[in-house]
């Protein structure tokens, strides 16, 4: 576990979270969706939980982020608030 | 506007009164800590699993052996729940019969080879990663007791690799090779396997789920290579469920339950 590593991946974390929440395009929050999974499997693997990070890669980052593009692709793309 | 206060003040509230739990935590690793340690004057659970598992198993992975077999049940009702979600989409998204209601957003002209030259590129390079992707997955599954990995891990990078053709050329090619027939059939099977390895270590009468017995079918060294070899066997059911409910939720969302067109 290295602290600076920890440090530096915790702050874009939190700074995908709020910016995929925040932005109006869904077909950008989805994709930044999947950068926040692939975030929080580094912060696994770097935890050494190797399992839990290949699930958090393939699921979280992999899978869930082209269901959202599929389902972004079958409504409006424009959040309304 | 109101509202949107409220709700900043409750995720702030919230928010504080996690932190102030974590703080109370014991450190990262910290030995003494009580999942590493134990309770006083009694055994700990972590030391078990790291010292006799492998005795146990002989599986090296001590998360695989947990989960497919200390913990057997629990994953068996986790690929349960896939299952189902898997289903729930279905029945609420799936248009069977007259379909005239739910136009597709976008007539799809383009099959893979009309002269769209990106398409062609983008087909042929998908083509060629498809076989590479699926022997990885299979990998991930046959191999999940000795290194990271396993029927979820694989089931979805297996799903993934439909996915792709599905991207790449159309929904239908990918339905042509993982029919809706053939991917509900394998969902059932999946879970099947799964629950046929406990009942059949009831029929030799033991525990559910208890893998020992199943020593004389499998004709291994001992009980010990009986439990490896069945959690091979469960993690395969597991990501024969996993794979058919992935690609089942792709194309019911990416379709508006139509299966045909999709993105």
């Amino acid at each position: 576990m290295i602290f600076a590593f920890d440090i530096v991946i915790l702050v874009f974390l939190v700074i995908a979270a709020i910016i995929s929440l925040s932005v109006k395009d869904l077909l950008s929050a989805s994709m930044i969706f999947g950068i926040y999974g692939f975030l929080i499997c580094l912060l696994w693997a770097e935890m050494g939980a190797v399992d839990v990070a290949f699930t958090e890669a393939s699921v979280g980052a992999g899978i869930s982020a082209v269901l959202l593009v599929a389902t972004v692709y079958n409504t409006k793309r424009k959040s309304s608030d | 506007m109101l509202s949107k206060v409220f709700a900043t003040i409750a995720v702030v509230i919230t928010g504080g009164i996690l932190l102030y739990g974590v703080s109370d935590f014991p450190g990262f690793g910290d030995p003494h800590s009580p999942a590493n340690a134990g309770v006083p004057g009694q055994a700990s659970i972590s030391q078990y699993f790291i010292t006799e598992s492998y005795g146990d198993t002989k599986v090296p992975n001590i998360v695989t052996s947990v989960l497919a077999d200390y913990r057997g049940y629990d994953t068996m009702f986790e690929t349960v729940v896939i299952f189902a979600a898997g289903m729930a989409i279905f029945a609420i998204l799936r248009v069977v019969g007259d379909d005239s209601e739910r136009k597709p957003r976008r007539k799809q002209e383009s099959s893979f080879t009309n002269g769209d030259h990106s398409r062609i590129i983008i087909g042929t390079t998908c083509r060629l990663l498809v076989p590479v992707i699926q022997l990885f997955a299979l990998y991930v599954i046959a191999h999940g007791h000795h290194s990271p990995g396993g029927g979820f891990q694989g089931g979805v990078i297996l799903a993934a690799s439909f996915i792709i053709i599905a991207l790449a050329e159309n929904l239908n090619s990918a339905l042509k090779r993982l029919s809706e027939t053939n991917y509900l059939k394998i969902a059932c099977i999946g879970i099947l396997i799964y629950a046929g390895f406990g009942v059949m270590c009831q029929v030799l009468e033991s525990d559910f789920l208890d893998y020992g017995v199943l020593q004389p079918i499998l004709m291994t060294d001992g009980p010990e290579m009986a439990r490896s070899h069945s959690m091979l066997g469960v993690e395969i059911g597991v990501a024969f469920t996993v794979t058919a409910i992935m690609f089942a939720i792709y194309a019911n969302l990416s379709s508006r339950g139509l299966l045909r067109d999709g993105l």
